[in-house]
């Protein structure tokens, strides 16, 4: 929906969940880890550009949120473990 | 304070006194002592800034950006193929409304190598959304460096400002240089606070995708952003004068241009040529005055239309070539006056191309042809003057 010009901040300025953009329905392929192979290195959490590996504390394993992972596969690319496998969606 | 400084040493004392936190740039001549000026400020302790040694000067516009959003005063120095390489960036600077200003020092784009004067370098970054402002002087380029950050931060127009200086006529030659006050400096520039930056107690995201929907929306705010610079560089330049005593004329310098039949338009150090002329000329019984574009972008319509009124004919000098159209200044007049009532007739001169002297001599060259044109009908439009070879008027 159009907002109009005298409503808009000067540039594109994401403040509000509902503003941003659910980008998970872009994935053509979706990240799966493998928990028996993953070390909890979370060199995945690190290289994700869109912060969508989740890591709740150093004990837990990474989890990914389906809703914005766009499925580039950067995290299955840099695993040491080969622990995240990336299957095509149906 | 009145000291004997170069173009350059100008640029870097106007930097210092607008007191930005981030400073980040790559040398390349002849813009290289901007950098090393600064460079010299902090290790002295004369300036309390952090200067980013960066790899490039598309790495340079990119710290520049990120301090900018994280709400902190930046600026930067460059030219000719450095300021090409910061191309994408700029683009961003200005689209997302970071007010950062810089120097660039107006040198020809290579090939032939040349590290002499031209304006191709920052006329092929006028579509980037950058202001920008062609100095005359090194005053006007300390001055000028003040007033855009007071230009460009202004809550209603948050665009970056680009101003250039001629390569060595500027960048390396001394003239004496009034450097002003930091607690008057203080007074006419405030600190920046931007309504929005990165900050983890309130947090926002910026740079987010915007869907057709509403992409024209964005991009017509920038124009009503220009619009009121227009309007806010004029003030900010009276401003200017009632605290420190110098005025640069806004957008358009008139010089005696009051009655003038014939008007040359001129643009950075040929305009300081062109005014000696134009002197001489009076002098010598003529009606001839002097139009000085300082600011190319936005681009003084209005002046231009006003200056045109009751002229016979208007001489455009541009130093540098808009490869299979004309110079840009006149190409942008030309657009202006199309349409008017009144129209005078128009000539386009390229002058000093690549640093070629530009003598007094070439400038009453200019005017005769014009009066000659205005006379007898426009024989070309546009003239390489000085050309050497089969046809060239040298």
């Amino acid at each position: 929906m159009t907002i109009p010009f005298d409503k808009l901040t000067p540039t594109p300025i994401t403040y509000d969940k509902e503003m941003k953009l659910k980008t998970g329905s872009w994935r053509t392929f979706k990240p799966v880890i493998d928990n028996e192979k993953c070390i909890k290195c979370f060199i995945c959490w690190k290289f994700c550009p869109d912060v969508s590996v989740i890591v709740e504390d150093e004990d837990s394993f990474p989890e990914i949120n389906y809703e914005y992972c766009k499925g580039c596969g950067i995290c299955a690319h840099e695993c040491p473990k080969d622990a995240i496998d990336m299957e095509k969606e149906v | 304070m009145r000291k004997v400084i170069t173009g350059n040493h100008a640029a870097a004392y106007g930097a210092k006194l607008s007191r930005p936190g981030v400073i980040a740039a790559y040398p390349i001549t002849p813009q290289t002592t901007v950098v090393e000026y600064i460079a010299d400020f902090i290790a002295d302790g004369e300036l309390d800034c952090k200067f980013i040694k960066v790899e490039s000067e598309h790495s340079a516009m990119s710290a520049c950006i990120s301090a900018q959003n994280t709400g902190v005063r930046s600026f930067t120095a460059s030219s000719a193929h450095g300021l090409a390489l910061m191309h994408e960036m700029l683009m961003w600077a200005a689209a997302a409304r970071l007010p950062i200003v810089m120097v660039n020092i107006n040198r020809a784009m290579g090939p032939p190598w040349s590290i002499w004067a031209d304006h191709q370098d920052s006329i092929a970054q006028r579509d980037t959304g950058w202001m920008q402002i062609y100095c005359e002087n090194n005053q006007e380029v300390l001055d000028t460096t003040i007033m855009s950050y007071r230009v460009s931060e202004s809550s209603d127009i948050l665009m970056p400002s680009m101003l250039t200086e001629d390569a060595f006529y500027l960048s390396h030659t001394v003239e004496p240089v009034d450097i002003p006050d930091q607690e008057l400096v203080d007074e006419f520039l405030p600190s920046y606070e931007p309504r929005y930056k990165l900050d983890v107690d309130e947090p926002y995201g910026f740079g987010s995708l915007v869907m057709p929907d509403n992409f024209l929306e964005f991009r017509y705010l920038m124009a009503k952003a220009y619009d009121t610079a227009k309007e806010r560089i004029v003030e900010v330049d009276r401003e200017f004068e009632k605290t420190f005593g110098r005025s640069y004329g806004g957008l358009v310098e008139h010089y005696r241009t009051e009655d003038a039949d014939y008007l040359l338009v001129a643009s950075g150090t040929n305009s300081s040529t062109t005014r000696e002329v134009v002197d001489q000329l009076r002098n010598e019984g003529e009606k001839v005055g002097m139009a000085r574009v300082r600011v190319f972008r936005p681009f003084p319509v209005d002046d231009v239309r006003a200056l045109a009124k009751g002229v016979k004919a208007i001489g455009v000098i541009d130093r540098t070539y808009t490869y299979g159209a004309f110079g840009p200044f006149y190409t942008e007049i030309l657009a202006a006056l199309y349409g008017q009532e009144e129209r005078p007739l128009l000539k386009n001169y390229l002058v000093g191309i690549g640093g070629r002297d530009v003598r007094p001599r070439d400038i009453r060259d200019v005017y005769k042809n014009l009066v000659k044109v205005s006379r007898e009908g426009l024989d070309e439009e546009m003239t390489w003057h000085g050309l050497v070879g089969p046809g060239g008027d040298a």
